[in-house]
């Protein structure tokens, strides 16, 4: 209020405030002007097809068919029944909780080792960076080339020391493990990418939720002749919880969502035995033309994204009042 | 005794870095070895793939630069991520400044509210705004990437830049108004100059992301001509009979690049996820 007193006699100088010279100089009207363009493309391209899904999971809309019809929940039904959606779901579920777990105890050791300072820091934080600093799309190619049926380079280190292709060997006498072409290892393939891809930034994150550890208080317990062990268990963990949470929910959301590393390396294969909620609504949507499944199929994502959105909030509401 | 102690410490501390680094850069590793080999080398099976057992070869970078469309995606992706990059300054950089200025309380929750947005999947998405696409006429554009694709880097890159001009004292600008500007002049001239390095960070992101993105470019482009990088690569480089060579020098360019700038200014965009959870 002061300021705006001080500011008149400035404005009379300057002539009769004019509209532009009333608009740049107020608060109440500039603050939701610079607000609206945001909220305009968020609420046109992100609020309204959210709308347009749930309405079209709906109706009877395919590609090349403009006029809908309210169907009701029968896409649900149809999409229920189909044994495909079972294994996608049940596939979407195993792939996150797995990799999330293993990123999560991987990321834990990686960032204690990272804590330290040592020669090549540097150069050891740009290689481990790559899964997530490269296009996921792109490194997912090295891996379908890693897992090659016939060339792979892991096949050819497990034959060199004998447990593959020679006759008693103990994964097989064939000369190749076939890695995406049998359905246990094409999973086991699929995780491993997914681990691969979140390890960084779950490491990160821990990396900064530890260094914000005050030294002393690790220095106060290692005087008291606390072990690593008990001073990792019971003063780091329990003072990493808010951020391991931080790093496991945006773990599970990347993951669960995710349909790129199932569509560059599997296609959903061998025989839909990989496939994932998000690609097999690609594949229902677009490549079959059927937009009342595909919606259906990708919304089954939403209740977990529900969930993840009140969590974030309350965490983000929890730590603002300490 | 003690020192024996911390040696052992210290090997393990490499040991450990030096296992998670390979296992996180094996692919790209094989990436570099596979672009420089012949095809000959590559396809024969009693050879050691980690070993150059024919001297290197420049054939499949050449046949990746001139045999395929690749040098259009990079050219179709560089101008999908400047433009994405200019139009998420123009919408992200006044939101950010009035919602940690002017909005209070209310604007904090706006913010949260913004940022939740960006962890809506476009996996949830893709179907409706195939739609929305084809009734606005884009499809088969790269307008439509450069349409779509602010709906993720607008709420990220928003919510990055509340937490920059949060870190510049409002005294700065009290300051400026009794000087006599106005207030969108303080925040042009006297904020926005500070912000800078604010600025650039997210201008890296934005762009970074549209390199990254893959699904609404795979639902909505299917020219080889106007494809990006990240579905160009993995979509027509594979053709009926895979070309290794070309395939993993056509992966390993955009990554290495990518990379580099992301690692530049990976802390704070970290410090964007972390939110308020690390007091520090």
């Amino acid at each position: 209020m002061m300021k705006a007193v001080e500011r008149q006699p400035k404005a009379a100088v300057l002539g009769a405030p004019t509209f532009w010279g009333h608009l740049v100089d107020s608060e109440r009207m500039l603050a939701p002007l610079m607000i609206a363009p945001a909220i305009l493309y968020i609420v046109a391209l992100v609020g309204f097809p959210f709308l347009l899904a749930i309405y079209y999971s709906l109706s009877d809309a395919t590609i090349g068919n403009l006029s809908l019809n309210f169907v009701g929940l029968r896409n649900f039904i149809a999409v229920l029944e189909d044994p495909v959606f079972r294994q996608s779901l049940k596939n979407t579920i195993i792939f996150t909780l797995v990799s999330q777990v293993l990123v999560l105890v991987l990321a834990k050791i990686l960032a204690l080792a990272l804590l330290k300072d040592f020669r090549g820091k540097w150069l050891a934080r740009f290689l481990i960076l790559l899964p997530w600093t490269a296009p996921i799309a792109l490194g997912t190619i090295g891996w379908m080339w890693m897992l090659d049926s016939i060339f792979s380079p892991i096949d050819w280190m497990l034959r060199q020391v004998g447990l593959l292709g020679a006759p008693g060997a103990i994964l097989g006498t064939a000369s190749n493990l076939y890695w995406l072409g049998i359905p246990s290892l094409a999973m086991t393939s699929v995780i491993l990418v997914h681990t691969w891809r979140m390890l960084p930034l779950a490491t990160v994150i821990l990396l900064a939720g530890l260094t914000a550890i005050p030294q002393e208080i690790l220095d106060a317990v290692e005087v008291d002749g606390a072990g690593f062990w008990r001073r990792l268990f019971q003063i780091m963990i329990p003072m990493l919880i808010p951020i391991i949470s931080i790093a496991a929910l945006f773990g599970v959301i990347f993951t669960f969502t995710d349909m790129v590393i199932v569509y560059v390396l599997t296609q959903g294969g061998p025989v839909h035995s990989t496939q994932v909620l998000a690609s097999w609504a690609f594949f229902k949507g677009i490549e079959a033309g059927d937009l009342a499944q595909g919606a259906a199929i990708a919304l089954f994502l939403f209740p977990l994204m529900a969930c993840m959105a009140i969590f974030m909030l309350r965490l983000a509401r929890r730590t603002e009042v300490t | 005794m003690g020192r024996l102690k911390r040696l052992g410490a210290r090997s393990t501390l490499y040991a450990v870095v030096a296992f998670f680094a390979l296992f996180s850069a094996f692919p790209f590793f094989w990436m570099v070895i596979t672009t420089f080999k012949r095809s000959h080398d590559l396809y024969t099976l009693e050879n050691n793939p980690f070993l150059f057992n024919e001297p290197p070869t420049l054939e499949h970078l050449h046949g990746l630069f001139f045999d395929t469309w690749f040098v259009q995606y990079l050219i179709n992706t560089f101008f999908v991520g400047v433009v994405v990059v200019a139009i998420t300054l123009v919408v992200a950089v006044p939101a950010a400044y009035s919602l940690t200025r002017w909005a209070g309380r209310w604007g904090e929750n706006l913010g949260i509210g913004i940022f939740l947005t960006y962890l809506v999947p476009p996996t949830l998405l893709f179907i409706p705004l195939s739609r929305v696409i084809g009734v606005l006429g884009l499809q088969e554009t790269l307008w439509s990437l450069i349409l779509i694709y602010p709906t993720f880097t607008i709420p990220f890159c928003t919510w990055l830049l509340m937490g920059f001009f949060k870190s510049i004292p409002p005294d700065i600008e009290e300051q400026a108004l009794i000087d006599g500007y106005s207030r969108l002049g303080a925040m042009l001239k006297i904020v926005l100059p500070l912000s800078i390095p604010g600025i650039l960070t997210v201008v890296v992101f934005a762009f970074t992301l549209t390199m990254h993105e893959f699904i609404y470019a795979l639902a909505f482009i299917s020219s080889s001509s106007l494809k990006t990088v990240s579905i160009g690569v993995p979509t027509e480089l594979i053709g009926e009979f895979f070309e290794w060579g070309q395939l993993m020098a056509g992966a390993l360019i955009p990554s290495i690049l990518v990379a580099i700038m992301y690692t530049f200014f990976l802390d704070r965009f970290i410090a964007g996820f972390t939110v308020g959870a690390v007091k520090g």
